[in-house]
């Protein structure tokens, strides 16, 4: 089996079902011939022409606009975002329509479009390419957002958002996109949406992660174990559906919940999964709900460090939660 | 406006700052024009139309001042606007509406039971009462659902031509919008990705001088709206507004060319909107009445009618018969929507995904035991 990162995981994806599927196009900026500034479309334009690999102006809203007439018309467009930093100038028409094109034509326009986009920090790309915008998304009906955290998910939730009939918001944590490597099967397989996935079982403390985070509680939860805790990690894998069970189980084993993920906190999606919680599971928690997260402030460039849950701040709350 | 006596191009011009026009006031066609031949049969089917979209417009907005219905949007003078476009076209082609354009739904088979259940937002609606009156869709004649901001389905039009392309279909998509679309970035955005790809895409704007309160002038400094075709590689034509056969005749043109794979039109028609924005503005607040009154005389429907008293097909007899044809349906459509209830509270669940989700069936399920409004119907 060989051993992919994530970018050549996203890549051998829609390299799959575009053999395997001729409605599925690709575009976007520098998609084509260049292969992506990440690479993850590298070859696509050579081996499906300039038909299905689009090198499209630079424009996102055009980019994201197209895509719903395409859909429209019964194509799946999996369109790129080149950052997720720069997905504003399209989110009226994300928002406002990918979002609502089935409902508000009474189940008559289904608008499958898959947008992939890289985001996060830890790069030093400074504020306009370290962003996590997924919470504005999580917050608009009719969308499913997906983050995988390591190559295997990643290319079987990308198979499962491009087969399915929803828009989907598809982000990519670029900061492991290279760093995190794992075995990828050679053959068509997919990860349902909506299923989370106990990367690490613990008794003590429930750590609630996604995408890059992933890898940060991973470290996290070594520090901890070190001293002596026993946290649990869940990869939510799916931010929209989310996977209450999966949660609420680990809750009421543990008692106890530490949420990390790169956002500012005020109404992060961490906010949902506390209240979540607190509705579902008061009676199970023994310590108040942490979150690290990143701050209330615009993502910094040189201080990023500060800025980003670190493995010693998450490291922090378990011991902290776990002893509360 | 045209002026009586201002020249006018005799064939689709290149100069886009150039009106062209085929029939006079009078209906004649004017010398030395090549007009596009339409049959008898479809001079009627277009007198009928135009006819519908005015009768309809006048009794619903009646109907709207006497609390019956909550909203509506009228199209009094622009009519021609929407046949010309329609008439072009052939049903497997996609249109993208903007709000002020039902006549080309009719054309296409939309009926009026569904027009008149869609403004009610009832059990019967096609969009389930998702949307506000006026907000139609059907995807059955190919006509895609309206969305009110302003601009949003021109980029979507040219990824449905593009998509035409790449799937060796020859269909073409017809987006329509107000002057005021051509400010947003979405205008601009569609007609470069369009020029960029030669989409098979022909951009109407429907120049009706009025963008709510804001005139024409606020929209934009140059001296037409065609004109900025030029700048994303496409030819730019302004076409009289108010003369049905001068649309027919650039929309043939325009749509030749993209089905020919020579890529996108835009096309400005100059016209005037003599009502309102819609049933919740008085125009006579921000504009001078007489401006209105001028418009008036130039009437797209009785330029029509009087063409086709040149070709000996209009007769009173025969208005009288289209005028009571529309009428009868009209009110049957009305007994009937006002007769039905709202959608099932179910129903507000569906749609947002292809399936339900767990969160969505625990919200359904709060919702039906929970307490509730003795009416859900909040349209009017």
């Amino acid at each position: 089996m060989p051993v992919y990162n994530i970018i050549q995981a996203v890549n051998d994806a829609l390299r799959l079902e575009m053999k395997r599927d001729p409605r599925v196009v690709v575009l976007g900026e520098d998609v084509g011939k260049f292969g992506g500034v990440f690479r993850a479309t590298s070859g696509l334009y050579d081996e499906f022409g300039p038909d299905r690999v689009m090198d499209t102006p630079l424009a996102e809203s055009g980019i994201i606009g197209t895509a719903i007439g395409m859909a429209l018309y019964g194509l799946k467009p999996v369109p790129e975002i080149q950052f997720a930093d720069f997905i504003y100038p399209a989110y009226d028409q994300i928002v406002n329509e990918l979002a609502k094109f089935r409902y508000r034509s009474g189940g008559q326009y289904p608008t499958p479009v898959v947008i992939r986009t890289p985001y996060g920090g830890g790069i030093r790309g400074g504020h306009y390419h370290s962003q996590s915008p997924e919470a504005y998304f999580v917050h608009t009906p009719g969308l499913k957002v997906v983050i995988p955290s390591n190559p295997y998910d990643a290319k079987g939730l990308l198979l499962s958002a491009i087969r399915g009939e929803d828009p989907v918001i598809f982000m990519e944590p670029k900061r492991v996109y290279r760093a995190a490597k794992g075995e990828v099967p050679e053959d068509d397989y997919t990860i349902p949406i909506g299923q989370a996935k106990i990367v690490r079982e613990g008794s003590q403390v429930t750590l609630l992660c996604y995408g890059a985070m992933v890898h940060t509680c991973m470290e996290a939860a070594e520090k901890a174990a070190a001293e002596g805790f026993d946290p649990e990690i869940i990869d939510l894998r799916t931010l929209l559906p989310l996977d209450t069970e999966t949660v609420l189980q680990s809750v009421r084993k543990t008692g106890r919940v530490v949420i990390a993920h790169e956002a500012p906190r005020t109404c992060g999606y961490g906010a949902e999964l506390a209240a979540m919680i607190a509705e579902r599971a008061l009676l199970s928690l023994e310590a108040p709900i942490a979150r690290v997260t990143g701050f209330d402030t615009p993502f910094p460039y040189t201080l990023e460090n500060e800025y980003l849950p670190s493995p010693d701040r998450v490291a922090q709350a378990i011991k902290q939660t776990a002893t509360y | 406006m045209l002026a009586k006596g201002q020249p006018v191009s005799v064939s689709p011009p290149r100069n886009p700052d150039e009106v062209f026009s085929i029939l006079d006031e009078d209906g004649n066609v004017r010398k030395g024009v090549r007009a596009p031949e339409v049959p008898d049969e479809a001079c009627l089917k277009l007198y009928r139309g135009l006819l519908q979209v005015r009768l309809v417009d006048d009794r619903y907005m009646k109907l709207q001042r006497q609390g019956r219905l909550g909203f509506y949007m009228q199209s009094t003078g622009e009519e021609a606007t929407h046949f010309g476009g329609a008439y072009a076209l052939r049903d497997s082609d996609w249109v993208f509406p903007s709000y002020r354009e039902p006549g080309l739904a009719f054309w296409r088979g939309y009926s009026l039971t569904d027009f008149t259940n869609q403004l009610f937002g009832n059990c019967e609606d096609p969009v389930k009462g998702r949307q506000m009156p006026v907000h139609h869709s059907a995807r059955w004649l190919n006509f895609v659902s309206i969305s009110s901001p302003v601009g949003t389905q021109i980029p979507q039009a040219v990824g449905m031509a593009m998509a035409a392309r790449i799937s060796k279909k020859d269909d073409v998509a017809l987006v329509y919008f107000g002057e005021g679309a051509t400010s947003t970035g979405q205008f601009h955005v569609g007609m470069n990705f369009a020029g960029v790809f030669k989409a098979p895409c022909i951009f109407f704007c429907r120049n009706n001088g009025w963008a709510i309160s804001t005139s024409r002038e606020k929209q934009t400094a140059s001296k037409s709206f065609a004109v900025k075709a030029l700048a994303y590689g496409m030819p730019g034509v302004l076409v009289d507004g108010n003369d049905l056969l001068a649309i027919i005749a650039v929309m043939e043109d325009a749509v030749k060319r993209a089905r020919a794979g020579e890529g996108p039109t835009l096309v400005e028609a100059l016209t005037y909107r003599r009502g309102g924005h819609s049933s919740s503005d008085d125009p006579n607040a921000y504009r001078d009445p007489t401006e209105v009154a001028a418009w008036e005389a130039q009437d797209p429907i009785e330029r029509w009618r009087r063409y086709l008293v040149k070709r000996n097909l209009w007769s009173q007899e025969l208005h009288d018969r289209y005028a009571q044809e529309i009428t009868d349906e009209m009110m049957a459509a009305l007994k009937h929507a006002e007769s039905l209830g709202p959608p099932p509270v179910e129903s507000m669940f569906d749609d947002v995904f292809a399936e339900l989700p767990p969160h969505l069936a625990e919200q359904k399920a709060e919702c039906l035991a929970g307490p509730r409004p003795k009416s859900g119907h909040g349209g009017h």
